[in-house]
This record gives C-alpha cells, sequence and structure tokens, in this order.
C-alpha cells in the first residue's frame, strides 16, 4: 500500500451512525444464556472503521487513545481495518492488550476511547469497541494456536497472585519482555471476575478461556486451585520469586445488614453469579451446582452487576426481575447500555426506593422486601445527590430471591496474611502511582488496590505495575521510602 | 472448547475405603496442602468438571507421604459420586487448606464430642489437643456399632474414652450428651468441650454447657460454594453477626451459634439436591 500514490485531501463525508451490531432479539434472548451482541461481518468492520478520521493527537488535542487505560494505538489498528489487515490490526491491539475479546465486550469504551472520538462530536462515535471485538473473534477463529513468540530469558522469575483482568495483564506484559511468569489462582479456572462474575450472555466463558489460552502460549506457568495466604503467603511466594504481583480482587460481598438478610433466598451477586457462571448453574441439574430463582427476583443496587443479575434472573426463568435503586435513573452506575439491554428485556426498575427489612415466610424462606420511596436532597461527598427517606412511604414486593448487589470490598486474605504491606481504610493495599506496595518488590493493582472499579481500569493498573516491575526487574531496584506508604494508608 | 483443557492440574486418589457401606474414606495426593493443613481446616473439592464445590473436613494430612485424607457420609449425588472412586481415579480439583485452624493450647481437661461423620474430623483435633498437652477426654457415637468410624484411632489419642450408640450395640446406650450430663453432674472438671457432628448434636451439647459457662467449640458445615470467603453461602449468625463459615470459621463458639438459621439455611436446596441424586442413580 505505501507505494501507492497520496489520494488528494477531500472533506470526508460520515456516515452519522454507527453500523448496526446484530442482536438476538430480547424476547428470544431471555430464554437462554447466549452473547446478546451476535457480532459484525468483516465487511461492516471494515466500512466502520472507513468512519474513522485518523486523528493525531496533540499537546491540546486529545483523541481516542487518549482514553484507553492500556494505550492501545487506536488510530493505527483501524486503519489496517480499513485496508482489510485483520492480522496486522489484531498485532497492533495485541502489543498494548492482553484480552481483547474480553475488552471488546465489557468495556465502557463510552466514556473512554469512543468518549473522545472525534467523529463522535457531531455524530456516532466510531464502534471502537466492536472492532476491536471483531478483531480478536477473527483472530479466535481464523489463525492457529500455536506457541506465541516470546524474547529470549532474562532470568528473572514473577509471581502473580490472581488470574484477574489485572493479574493476567502483568503476566502478559511482562511474559512479552522476556521474564518467566507464574499465575497462583484460587479457583479452578482462571479469568477471576471474568468467570466468575460477568455472565456467559455478556461475555461467553468460552472466549475467557481462549484469551487465557493466549497467555499460557506465552509460556505463562498458571496454578489453578491454589489460595496464596492459605497454601503459601507472598512472603513464601518471595522465596522463589523476583517480584509478586499481588491481584486478589475484590472479592468481598457487601451486605446490606438489614433485618432478615439470612432468610433463604437472600444471597449476594457474587454467591448467585458464582453459581450460575463459575458453576454453570444455569446448566443444572447437566451440572451439579443448583440455583433457583422463584417467580420474582428483587435486585438491590444499581450497578452492572445488579444488572447482570436482574438479566440472569430472567434467564433462569423467573417471571417478573425488579431492581430496586435509592436513587433516579440519571444516577444508575451501571453502563447506559446495561441499563438499555435490561429494560429491552423486561426488567422492571423501582427507583427511588430502598430496602427496610426482608420478611420471611415460617420455613426461613424469604416472602417479601419491605422498602421505603426516597427522595434525592443536597449532594454527597461523592457529589451525587444524597437519597433521603420519604416518611411513611413504605411498601412491600413480593419475592421468593433477592440478590444484593451494592458492592465488594477488597479480598483480605493477602493483607491479612502479608504483615508489612500497608492497607488503607477502606482494606485495599496502599500502592503509589506506579502500583508499589510498602513491600519491597511486592506490587498490587485492580480492585485489590483501587477498590471495586471496572475490568479495563484493573488492565491498566496491571500495565502501569507491569512496566514498572520491569524496569526494577532489570535496571533500578530503588523503593519509595516507607514514609510514602504511612501517607498513602492514612489519605485514603 | 472443553474446559478441562485449560487447566493442567488433576488429583490422584492413592487409597479409597470404605468405612461403612455409607462412608468412604479417600486418601489423595496432594503434597502442597498436606504440608500445610492444620487440624480444624477443611478443603473444597470438586470430583469432576461439571461436579459442585463441596467442603470436606480433613481426617488427616502426611506431609511425609505427600497425601491428605478425607472422609464423606455418602449422602447426596456429589459424596455418592466420590464413594464410586477407586485408587488411581483422579478429582477434578482440591483446594485448600481452608478456614481457621482450631485454636491449640494447653487448656487442660478437654472433653471433645464427635457423632457420625463428625469423627473423621474430631480425630486429627484431638490429636492436636494431646499433642498440646492437654488431658483429653474424648466421647464418640453414632446410631450403631457399624456405623462408628475412627474409633481405633481416637483411641489412641484419648486419655479418657467414651463409646455411645443409639441403640445400645456398643458402649453406653444412648448419647454422647448423656455422657456429659454426666461428667458435669459430678463435677468434673472440664476447661474446654469441643463438638463436632449433626448440627442438632452440637446444638444440644452447647446448650449443656451454657448454664455452666464452659466453653465450648462446634465445627459447622454450612453449604459453600468457594470456599474462601468470596460468596457468602456460608453465612452463619454469630451473636447475632454475621459471620462466614469459611473463613471465619470453621469453628465458632458454641454458645454464640443460631443453629436453626444454619438448620434452616442447609435445607434451601434440597430439592434440587433429590433432582441431581435422582438422576444420577437413574442414569448409572
Amino acid at each position: 500500500m505505501a507505494d501507492e500514490p497520496q489520494q488528494p485531501k477531500q472533506p470526508k463525508k460520515i456516515v452519522p451512525k454507527k453500523y448496526p451490531m446484530p442482536e438476538q432479539d430480547p424476547k428470544e434472548r431471555i430464554r437462554n444464556f447466549n452473547e446478546v451482541p451476535i457480532g459484525q461481518e468483516a465487511q461492516t468492520a471494515i466500512l466502520e472503521a472507513q468512519r474513522c478520521l485518523q486523528c493525531k493527537r496533540g499537546p491540546n488535542r486529545k483523541v481516542c487513545m487518549d482514553g484507553c487505560p492500556v494505550e492501545i494505538d487506536i488510530p493505527v489498528f483501524i486503519k489496517q481495518v480499513q485496508e482489510g489487515n485483520f492480522e496486522e490490526a489484531i498485532r497492533i491491539i495485541r502489543q498494548k492488550q492482553n484480552l481483547p475479546a474480553v475488552c471488546g465486550r465489557v468495556c465502557p469504551y463510552e466514556n473512554q476511547c469512543e468518549g473522545l472520538c472525534v467523529v463522535g462530536k457531531k455524530n456516532e462515535p466510531v464502534g471502537i469497541g466492536r472492532l476491536e471485538r471483531f478483531l480478536a473473534d477473527w483472530e479466535r477463529k481464523e489463525m492457529k494456536k500455536g506457541k506465541v513468540e516470546v524474547p529470549p530469558p532474562t532470568g528473572k522469575q514473577v509471581a502473580v497472585v490472581g488470574a484477574g483482568p489485572a493479574g493476567l495483564t502483568v503476566a502478559g506484559d511482562l511474559a512479552k519482555l522476556g521474564h518467566k511468569i507464574t499465575i497462583f489462582e484460587a479457583l479452578q479456572y482462571c479469568g477471576g471476575v471474568l468467570v466468575y462474575g460477568i455472565p456467559e450472555f455478556r461475555l461467553p466463558k468460552e472466549i475467557v478461556h481462549a484469551e487465557v489460552d493466549y497467555i499460557r502460549r506465552m509460556g505463562v506457568d498458571i496454578k489453578n486451585d491454589f489460595v496464596v495466604g492459605k497454601l503459601e503467603t507472598v512472603d513464601e511466594l518471595m522465596r522463589d520469586y523476583d517480584a509478586v504481583f499481588v491481584a486478589t480482587g475484590a472479592g468481598l460481598p457487601d451486605w446490606t445488614n438489614l433485618k432478615g438478610e439470612n432468610l433463604n433466598g437472600i444471597m449476594s451477586a457474587n454467591e448467585f453469579l458464582t453459581r450460575v457462571n463459575l458453576m454453570k448453574a444455569f446448566k443444572f441439574p447437566e451440572y451439579d451446582t443448583p440455583i433457583r430463582a422463584g417467580e420474582r427476583v428483587v435486585t438491590i443496587g444499581g450497578g452492572n452487576v445488579a444488572m447482570d443479575c436482574a438479566r440472569t434472573s430472567l434467564r433462569l426463568g423467573c417471571k417478573e426481575s425488579v431492581i430496586l435503586y435509592r436513587r433516579s435513573d440519571a444516577e444508575l452506575p451501571a453502563r447506559r447500555e446495561e441499563v438499555h439491554h435490561a429494560q429491552q428485556e423486561g426488567v422492571r426498575f423501582e427507583l427511588l426506593a430502598a430496602p427496610v427489612e426482608f420478611i420471611g415466610d415460617d420455613c426461613g424462606n424469604v416472602k417479601q422486601v419491605k422498602a421505603i420511596r426516597m427522595q434525592l436532597g443536597e449532594p454527597d461527598a461523592s457529589g451525587r445527590r444524597r437519597p433521603v427517606k420519604i416518611p411513611g412511604s413504605e411498601f412491600l414486593i413480593d419475592a421468593q430471591t433477592v440478590l444484593i448487589a451494592i458492592g465488594q470490598s477488597p479480598n483480605p486474605l493477602v493483607p491479612m496474611t502479608t504483615p508489612d504491606l500497608k492497607t488503607t481504610k477502606e482494606g485495599t493495599i496502599a500502592v503509589d502511582e506506579e502500583g508499589r506496595t510498602s513491600k519491597k518488590a511486592v506490587w498490587a493493582g485492580g480492585d485489590i488496590a483501587s477498590g471495586a472499579a471496572t475490568v479495563i481500569l484493573a488492565m491498566g493498573d496491571g500495565k502501569k505495575a507491569a512496566k514498572s516491575m520491569h524496569r526494577y526487574l532489570t535496571q533500578d531496584q530503588s523503593w519509595p521510602a516507607p514514609e510514602v506508604f504511612e501517607k498513602l494508608s492514612c489519605e485514603m | 472448547m472443553a474446559e478441562g483443557r485449560m487447566r493442567a492440574k488433576m488429583y490422584e486418589i492413592v487409597k479409597a475405603e470404605k468405612l461403612t457401606p455409607d462412608v468412604i474414606k479417600l486418601e489423595i495426593k496432594a503434597p502442597q496442602i498436606a504440608k500445610k493443613a492444620k487440624a480444624g481446616q477443611f478443603i473444597m473439592v470438586t470430583p469432576t468438571e461439571h461436579g459442585e464445590r463441596i467442603p470436606l473436613t480433613m481426617a488427616d494430612f502426611s506431609p511425609e507421604k505427600g497425601t491428605i485424607t478425607i472422609a464423606a457420609l455418602e449422602i447426596g449425588k456429589t459424596t455418592k459420586e466420590l464413594g464410586t472412586l477407586k485408587a488411581g481415579d483422579k478429582v477434578f480439583s482440591l483446594v485448600g487448606p481452608l478456614g481457621l485452624p482450631t485454636h491449640l493450647h494447653n487448656f487442660g481437661n478437654v472433653v471433645s464430642i464427635g457423632g457420625g461423620i463428625g469423627l473423621a474430623l474430631m480425630y486429627p483435633v484431638v490429636r492436636a489437643f494431646r499433642q498440646s498437652g492437654n488431658h483429653t477426654i474424648n466421647i464418640i457415637g453414632a446410631k450403631n456399632e457399624k456405623l462408628l468410624i475412627y474409633e481405633d484411632e481416637i483411641k489412641t489419642v484419648s486419655d479418657e474414652f467414651y463409646v455411645c450408640t443409639d441403640d445400645g450395640s456398643k458402649g453406653h446406650h444412648g448419647f454422647v450428651s448423656d455422657v456429659l450430663k454426666k461428667m458435669i453432674a459430678e463435677n468434673k472438671k472440664i476447661d474446654l468441650v469441643y463438638a463436632v457432628g449433626p448440627i442438632i448434636m452440637m446444638k444440644v451439647i452447647a446448650n449443656i454447657t451454657k448454664p455452666h459457662n464452659i466453653k465450648t467449640i462446634v465445627s459447622l458445615n454450612p453449604i459453600m460454594v468457594d470456599g474462601t470467603g468470596m460468596c457468602g453461602s456460608c453465612r452463619v449468625i454469630i451473636s447475632g453477626e454475621t459471620k462466614f463459615g469459611c473463613v471465619d470459621g470453621p469453628e465458632f463458639d458454641g454458645h454464640a451459634v443460631d443453629f436453626d438459621n444454619l438448620t434452616a439455611r442447609n435445607r434451601r436446596y434440597m430439592p434440587e439436591e433429590a433432582v441431581s441424586l435422582k438422576k444420577w442413580q437413574g442414569a448409572k
């Protein structure tokens, strides 16, 4: 292509909307666990790529890649898609991104790359997320699955604790630099929240397994069923490894602590989703782990996890799936796309309402949620308007299942068993801007360091830490003074 | 893609033995777990790729042989499936050691009470109590003589040893709690009571010791999914507060446990458990 004559510059006529992503019909899809968006054809991907203006970044000009936490060279890969060079396009993505098929599905692109897209100022932005997804799917289907070439070994050994988005990113990035990586994962499969949390219809597990397989093909060693903190502590790992990255996630479910929360039928979003996703309870009794939704499921919370719970409940056959959220539609923390999908599928949103008590039957099963209407008051510390109870507005909702999806806290196991690892008041591991912890040669990232956030932010943490770890392993072993972490653990 | 291919590890059974017609004892190769395991801890077992994760107490562990031993009452599909395994077979997943180990200390006179399948867990615990210098008084019970397991092993680590059977086929004709009541009535010095077995047994024991202010530890068996503190399936109410059986337990102060809530929670999947068992028995 390079030797073709330069085209004279012409004002480009932009197709105003993204090329549609075919989706399963809502009526159909609530009866199955198959993925909702079906994926685009090659021709559509090329047309979508041609909507891109190939903007250049400038000091005062933010473009798509400024919004990408893992710094993918977006215009460069899109250029390749425009020309139909899919192999080269995915190669460019893979330089920065270890889990493209995952991020092409679950990234909040609208706030990141697509949020900065220049085309998006007057029209719909370029569908960068779906292009990433298309390329990753194309690669998985079309390219052979041999060993992935990595540079000669540096002789350095790195332990990664947790095979979620942050851990897999560090493993992939450091393997690419020739370090020998071992991942320690507590569960029987790798992926962390990608396998236990995000449902099959948003992220098929086969895709996660394939991404993990790619990392394994880079020579990364993965030890499943290995609970760090129980089987070996971080200190014990440090006898065999030059550096350790802790990415154990926000696995600890938060509770409402309201009366009746331990009734049967009430469970954390984590339990519900782990049963359905990791243990495949949606295929019971073909798989042995049971799950029961009942006629009506009430999900407490308004984030992505709550949407996942409400939509999963529909697929398990409940007649009505209700979201109970204490603020209004505008404050729903879930991605707009998730809210939209939930609405399309018939999830009922009971907004400006909060639970007060769970009421059980004589056998200890939940039968009703007592809730109260809320109104929005003055903004709180987070800038969102504080929900205030409206006295006397209590009402009852029947429910056979109640799912508590109000957040997760950091997994305490590693901090508890690593005495010199400083934590914050919230229980996260205190880290500096490179992900370094108070313990020399130990980094942390993802939800264990940031609190409950997103897959891509965890990957961004992994990316930063990997850079810092590489520098430590190859050049400079200096470490911040203890006071830095003292301050961090107080501030946050 | 078969997910099994994504996993390198499987755990080999080196010895399989029936302790009673319904209790399987499996010695499994797991050198790292064997090295770290302590009395009172448990493991999560997933027999097959389609299996569920169930917590099983460790009846023994040998760092020298690199094996752990589990015993299971074959009551549902998963445990009955475990019951069919032979030496040389493999289990899909094994995670541990999980939970907090038994708090060991020289308490003085420790009365440990076990019933049914609980006797398998009781053995390493009373052995550890004895190694910590305690005078170990052990009371074991079962429905009948044939269902008594770990009798010889527990006897060897006992300073005093009592056997009870519901039908009187061996030892005291009656419940383990009868023996404890008698000891208390006779003003025997008791510094700690440890109970492991059916929920009703542990509840009865805790109710007996409470008025006498005898510290009582019970080992609970709530339904778990991950077993590492992530899901809260195993939550139990301790002094009105929610705790996780898997990471805060499995041992708790018997006087603080809400046993009725535990009983109700452990029944919550009974209809599904019946479906699963029926399907498996039909397929066999």
